[in-house]
């Protein structure tokens, strides 16, 4: 009846350490001043690099605080990328930051205490956990979405995504307030036993769907997207690298845990809405990024089409779905935090600048910028052999072997016009008139540029090794 | 029809009957504490006080009180007049309604229920309303300041006081205004081997939350040095400007009714309730109800002390002792008290 | 979760007569006309005193049921602090609400759209919802008689030993809310002259008074 807290506490270990890290550097933070963001930030990727190391390697598998906390080779899988997208983030953004002089101690402390929340998201068992793991990553990002409290802009973004993510919230409470009902339990556990064991019921599939379209707004699937585009624009260019990158990946990782484990019985019931939203996504994604200038912009489409292309593997409802989900969101994070670092180097004397005109003509004054960036373009855009292309080809290939061919075709057509924005970026770089070139990159900007880089370069050589632990991530729901 | 009679109107009136006799009692000891408070700070003043109305002035209050009543009650013409004459009403009809649950004696209560501090916690923080509603329906600034003080004071200074109630409920274990009493039977006194005494009552264990809760009681009454809701040099006399007559008596009567629950309440978590403070003959010959009018003057006399002896705060300074010194300090006496009685098994 | 009297909820349907009975309706009856009035009254001051009946009502109601512990702490915790604030907020806005509503009614048709839209949704759920045959063996935490476990001792069992997890969550949750509140609001003005206590306390003769010898007739 009761559970064990001494083995709970032991498995959930890494989560301790990251809360009470949390903690101790707003402690140290509040006591000597600002002048210690620094100090607290490399903490902060310490604390975060440590907490990656201890799930990857010292963790083992089970279930904590009578089934709402669980550990498996998915969650290891998905905590480790969360961990290390906050800690790229985060290196990535102090320079940035600081030069916009927002660079308070509470910036990587949200950061740290919402990759807290992302490894909860990532770990639930139980219907409370989810909730209280979504709502503590989302809190974490409003905040910082509105961290530059100067601009208007970025208190605009974080406002908007504030009431949006408040209304999600309502709808993914109802939800379970409805399956809640039903079964009289939370735990995910239970809930599939119930289901398993009566007839579907129509009260019931209404939660689920109120379940699936909070969880949706979460991963900005149409349609509840309409947030993402402002808040992508409108928050500062670290928060959006981070929102973008593994917040999103935790959410879709939640989103497999609650359809896998607690839903699993009426499996047919969502699959239609995935394959509704992802359709619709991977559709939008496409056509809206067209008419995109603002760089921030067009990743915020395209990273709502990316989501639709990842609710394919999903759809697909197999092993090979969930392993096809778990490396595009392994590719998407690289292949997103290496933009951003792009991004996030587009500095004149005058400032940063987001408009893709600015990038004219950048493969001659600045060639290898450019190459990378052409490189990061081409894999977003899926074109062989580069790793976006291989993230597709394992969620369109678990489709086609579900028998969804309709879903298959509509995500290679819906790719291709998709790549046409991309490549009007990879146009502008090479064969328009040079505006001028950026200021040099600052290190860790270039280290992160250069490690997405070499990495979707060269996923074909070592993706054997990787698609293996995905594999073994996958096979931890079936 | 009997039944009716026994399950319903005989238990009614009964306990109307408990409460008038409560009510009368209570007016009546006011009536001389409000005299003993005035005593009190014109003797530190080196003044006499009342002392013309009756013998030594003992009829002070009941004239006073004769005075206000029959006085013509001034409204406003721009207040709102609903909530202008409701205020008064909520302020002495609160503080005196939290009685309900207070036993003067072993099962004199008048409701002996299982949340009882909890209730008399609920009444406490609700007196706040009796303020802002006087000074937003009064419809002019000193009142209004008055008003938005008092808001941000009270619940301020509920926080410590709900830290230091649950301080108390660690060691007793239960949530009735008479278990906590009984529960001071034995404590430190007993475990040394000696005789059931006022050392075995809370205060001695917890002394730090004795003091936490004494100072947070006078901030959450507007006592001086906390008064700064009424502060005379700077807001004439706060949310209470445009009152006169009744409504102003009803004010007044409220604010002692609440002072007096606090003293109560300070008698039942920390000194003992009703027990004698020392169990053996003569001390036990006493009746319980004695004990505990005692150490409620006791506790009152500490207070008009108080005003007599201390400047008042700066608003600042008041929100500073709250936040900063009293918050955490009852805080951690929360956590090392639950270490305690955990480590030491005295709980389960 | 709700305590219920013996247990009787797991009975089936309760019967209230006799006080309970007048009592409820009472509070029922006053708890809807004073929510009504809540969004009614043209005086926001006066829909924040509603509210605030509304609050006391719904105490009420719990103690009927037997959640003395819930009735007392949405007392403390909504009428003492969240309502005080509330009124705190309402009486120093300067807002002509009447202005404001004045707009809402052109959004009327709009809104009554969405709302028919979604009673129309809840009848469908509501009408076809049904619990899970086997809901008494899967319940999570079913309440214990009220005669076995006093209900403050239960709501204990759960929030600290069933979901201690999503408790300590909640704090978080809650500690990243303050961070947020703190981060968005605070500015630290320049001259601003704050009193340090520590440094008051600190000061001795030899740093805080200087002492010159002054000529007659010449000042400082």
């Amino acid at each position: 009846m009761l559970p064990d807290l001494r083995s709970s506490i032991a498995l959930a270990s890494p989560e301790l350490f990251l809360a009470i890290a949390a903690m101790v550097l707003l402690m140290i933070g509040v006591s000597v001043g600002r002048k210690a963001t620094l100090l607290v930030t490399s903490l902060a990727i310490v604390a975060l690099a440590v907490a990656a190391v201890w799930v990857a390697g010292f963790s083992h598998d089970g279930a904590a605080f009578g089934g709402m906390f669980v550990m498996d080779s998915f969650a290891r899988f998905a905590k480790v990328l969360a961990l290390a997208g906050s800690a790229a983030t985060l290196l990535m953004g102090y320079n940035f930051i600081r030069a916009a002089r927002f660079d308070t101690i509470e910036f990587p402390v949200l950061i740290v205490l919402c990759t807290l929340g992302m490894m909860v998201m990532i770990s639930a068992g139980d219907m409370l956990a989810l909730y209280m793991g979504l709502e503590l990553q989302s809190l974490a990002i409003y905040v910082l979405a509105a961290s530059n409290r100067d601009s208007l802009r970025s208190t605009e973004a974080g406002l908007k995504y504030f009431v949006l993510g408040a209304l999600s919230s309502g709808m993914l409470l109802y939800g379970i307030s409805l399956v809640y009902g039903y079964t009289g339990n939370t735990s995910f556990a239970a809930i599939a036993q119930a289901l398993a064991a009566d007839q579907r019921q129509l009260g019931l599939v209404f939660g689920l769907v109120f379940v699936l379209a909070g969880l949706a707004f979460k991963i900005s699937a149409v349609p509840f997207h309409m947030w993402t585009p402002d808040v992508y624009e409108g928050a500062p260019t670290p928060v959006t690298a981070f929102m973008a990158a593994a917040p999103k990946m935790a959410a879709i990782a939640l989103t497999v845990r609650v359809t896998m484990d607690a839903f699993e019985p009426i499996a047919a019931d969502w699959r239609q809405i995935v394959i509704f939203i992802s359709i619709a996504s991977m559709a939008l994604g496409s056509f809206a990024a067209i008419g995109q200038r603002n760089i921030k912009r067009l990743m915020a489409y395209s990273s709502i089409g990316h989501m639709g292309f990842v609710l394919v593997g999903l759809a697909a409802n197999s092993q090979e779905g969930v392993r096809g989900v778990a490396l595009y969101m392994l590719i998407y994070l690289v292949m997103t935090l290496g933009t951003f670092a792009f991004i996030m180097s587009m500095r004149r004397t005058t400032g940063h600048v987001e408009n893709t005109d600015e990038l004219s003509g950048l493969a001659s004054t600045n060639p290898v910028m450019a190459t990378v960036m052409t490189l990061l373009m081409f894999s977003l855009a899926g074109i062989p052999p580069l790793a976006g292309f291989w993230a597709k080809w394992y969620v369109f290939l678990a489709a086609i072997n579900a028998q969804l061919y309709t879903l298959a075709v509509i995500g290679v057509l819906t790719s291709v016009v998709g790549a046409y924005y991309y490549l009007r970026v990879i146009k502008i770089m090479w064969f328009d008139e040079p505006v001028g070139g950026f200021l040099p990159m600052s290190g860790e900007l270039r280290a992160v540029l250069g490690f997405s880089g070499a990495f979707i370069l060269l996923y074909i050589v070592f993706g054997g090794p990787i698609g293996r632990v995905a594999s073994a991530a996958a096979a931890s729901f079936f | 029809m009997e039944a009716f009679l026994t399950t319903y109107v005989v238990p009614a009136v009964l306990v109307l009957l408990q409460s008038v006799l409560l009510l009368v009692v209570l007016l009546v000891l006011i009536a001389y504490l409000l005299y003993a408070d005035r005593k009190v700070w014109a003797a530190v003043q080196l003044r006499r006080g009342p002392n013309v109305v009756g013998p030594w002035g003992l009829l002070q209050s009941f004239a006073d009180l004769l005075k206000f009543v029959v006085k013509e009650p001034v409204i406003p013409a721009g207040a709102n007049k609903g909530i202008f004459l409701l205020a008064p009403l909520v302020a002495a009809v609160l503080a005196l309604s939290a009685w309900a649950v207070i036993p003067v004696s072993d099962g004199w209560a008048v409701a002996n229920i299982n949340v009882g501090i909890l209730y008399v916690f609920a009444i406490a923080s609700l007196e706040v309303y009796g303020v802002i509603m006087a000074g937003w329906a009064s419809n002019s600034k000193y009142p209004f300041l008055g008003a938005l003080r008092s808001a941000a004071q009270m619940v301020s200074y509920e926080v410590s006081i709900g830290f230091v109630i649950i301080t108390v409920l660690l060691c007793v274990g239960s949530l009735n205004l008479t278990d906590i009493v009984l529960a001071q039977e034995n404590g430190i006194g007993t475990r040394l081997g000696l005789p059931n005494t006022l050392l075995d009552w809370h205060w001695l264990p917890l002394f730090p939350m004795f003091v936490v809760f004494f100072i947070s009681a006078l901030a959450e009454t507007n006592r001086p040095p906390f008064d700064l809701v009424e502060a005379e040099s700077e807001l004439v006399a706060g949310h209470m400007i445009e009152y006169s007559s009744t409504p102003f008596l009803l004010f007044f009567l409220g604010e002692y009714v609440a002072i007096v629950l606090m003293c109560a309440l300070t008698t039942i978590l920390f000194l003992g309730g009703w027990l004698p403070p020392f169990n053996f003959a003569p001390f036990t010959w006493v009746p319980g109800v004695i004990w505990f009018v005692l150490k409620v003057c006791l506790v009152f006399f500490m207070i008009a002390m108080v005003k007599a002896f201390v400047p008042r705060y700066r608003y600042d300074q008041l929100m500073r002792l709250g936040w900063k010194v009293f918050l955490p300090l009852s805080l951690v006496m929360v956590v090392v008290t639950a270490f305690f009685l955990k480590l030491t098994g005295m709980v389960g | 979760m709700l305590p219920t009297k013996g247990g009787e909820a797991h009975s089936g349907t309760v019967m209230l007569n006799g006080l309970p009975a007048v009592f409820f309706y009472l509070f029922a009856f006053v708890a809807i006309a004073s929510a009504f009035m809540v969004i009614a009254a043209r005086n926001p001051v006066h829909s924040v005193l509603f509210l605030i009946l509304t609050f006391f009502n719904a105490a009420g109601l719990f103690l009927l049921t037997g959640a003395e512990f819930l009735a007392m702490i949405l007392l403390v915790v909504y009428v003492g602090a969240v309502a005080v604030l509330f009124l705190f907020v309402v009486m120093m806005l300067d807002v002509d609400f009447a202005e404001l509503k004045s707009g809402a009614l052109q959004y009327a048709p709009i809104g009554a759209l969405v709302g028919i839209i979604l009673v129309g949704e809840l009848i469908v759920v509501l009408g076809g919802y049904a619990f899970s045959p086997r809901l008494a063996a899967t319940t999570g935490q079913p309440t214990p008689p009220l005669a076995e476990r006093a209900n403050t001792a239960a709501l204990g069992d759960v929030l600290y030993t069933h979901y201690l997890f999503a408790f300590q969550l909640a704090g978080m949750v809650l500690l990243v809310a303050m961070i947020g509140a703190i981060v968005l609001t605070l500015r630290h003005k320049a001259n601003v002259r704050r009193q340090d206590i520590n440094q008051q306390v600190a000061r001795v003769p030899e740093t805080a008074i200087e002492i010159r010898k002054v000529r007659t007739g010449e000042g400082v």
